[in-house]
């Protein structure tokens, strides 16, 4: 497979479609191309956690992270998501690439405990941050994903959290590693956003997967 | 959905006993061509894991239903996209 530098990868991802109406309960809102990109490109060539791996993308939206790490030479890929429009997005955006090792689920991950444990090898997710009557959600996420992948999990937390993060990676005995500090210049996409744009400092951080966890 | 997808997908109808609700049943919209049992010694048989790989990867269910072993509840497949969605009432 043709090794894909840093910048063609952003320009790949720059051809998926994202949400047509985001959902504002639902945080919906797309990982920009070059966040994705090297975020991807940090797994891939400093952890090797992407080529031949299987992948899941809790919360993938449209599949801007699980479309990312096929490009990459991802094993298999799994995406899930409670939402069908976004997933129909996801599904359109798949046959348009040709990408053939990607598939979806519509669920709840708040639902699924740990139904599906040890059943990747890694888990790569921009998950909602709880900020729209579902606070706590970042966690769940975080508690599912490590439940479920085999060796890593990389996930996107707003700084603000990253205490209580360190607090319940201690209690899991799980290892943490900020991996890079961004800003989300996240544009007004909902109607009473009152200026043009909003800025959250957000981890990329790095979870080693842990064997039991309570 | 392809049937590795299918391989780690449990129904999580309230109430199961533990371990139960998996392997959901796959029920198809149209008759399958699904190959018969493996025979034994297959591991090194180039030609089955050939046919093996096929049915997992290559083979994907656009429309039909996974059913749940234990509740009998019934989640539907759209457009290859399972639902396992459960309803208000029954969380």
């Amino acid at each position: 497979m043709k090794k894909l530098k840093l910048k063609e990868l952003e320009s790949c991802l720059q051809q998926v479609d994202t949400f047509e109406s985001p959902k504002l309960l639902l945080e919906q809102y797309p990982t920009r191309p070059h966040i994705a990109a090297c975020m991807l490109y940090t797994i891939h060539n400093t952890f090797d956690d992407i080529e031949n791996k299987t992948i899941a993308d809790l919360g993938c939206g449209c599949g801007m992270l699980s479309i990312g790490s096929a490009m990459l030479g991802a094993g298999f890929c799994v995406g899930l998501d409670i939402d069908a429009d976004a997933l129909e997005i996801f599904n359109s955006n798949i046959e348009e690439l040709e990408l053939t090792n990607v598939n979806m689920v519509q669920c709840d991950i708040c639902s699924l405990s740990d139904s599906m444990s040890d059943t990747f090898d890694t888990v790569i997710m921009n998950p909602p941050f709880g900020t729209k009557h579902n606070k706590g959600i970042d966690m769940i996420f975080l508690k599912t994903a490590l439940q479920m992948a085999k060796t890593a999990v990389y996930s996107l937390h707003k700084t603000s959290t990253r205490q209580h993060i360190q607090k319940k990676a201690a209690e899991w005995e799980v290892k943490m590693e900020v991996l890079a500090e961004l800003r989300f210049d996240l544009p007004a996409s909902y109607k009473f956003h009152k200026k043009k744009s909003v800025d959250i400092e957000v981890d990329f951080i790095r979870f080693s997967a842990k064997k039991v966890l309570n | 959905m392809k049937l590795l997808t299918h391989n780690l997908l449990s129904s999580h109808v309230p109430g199961l006993r533990p371990g139960g609700g998996f392997p959901l049943r796959i029920e198809l919209g149209r008759p399958s061509e699904l190959p018969p049992e493996p025979l034994p010694n297959s591991e090194s048989d180039e030609e089955f894991l050939r046919r093996v790989h096929h049915v997992l990867l290559e083979v994907e269910v656009l429309e039909g239903s996974l059913q749940c072993p234990d509740s009998g509840r019934r989640f539907p497949i759209s457009k290859g996209v399972p639902n396992l969605l459960l309803s208000e009432d029954e969380a």
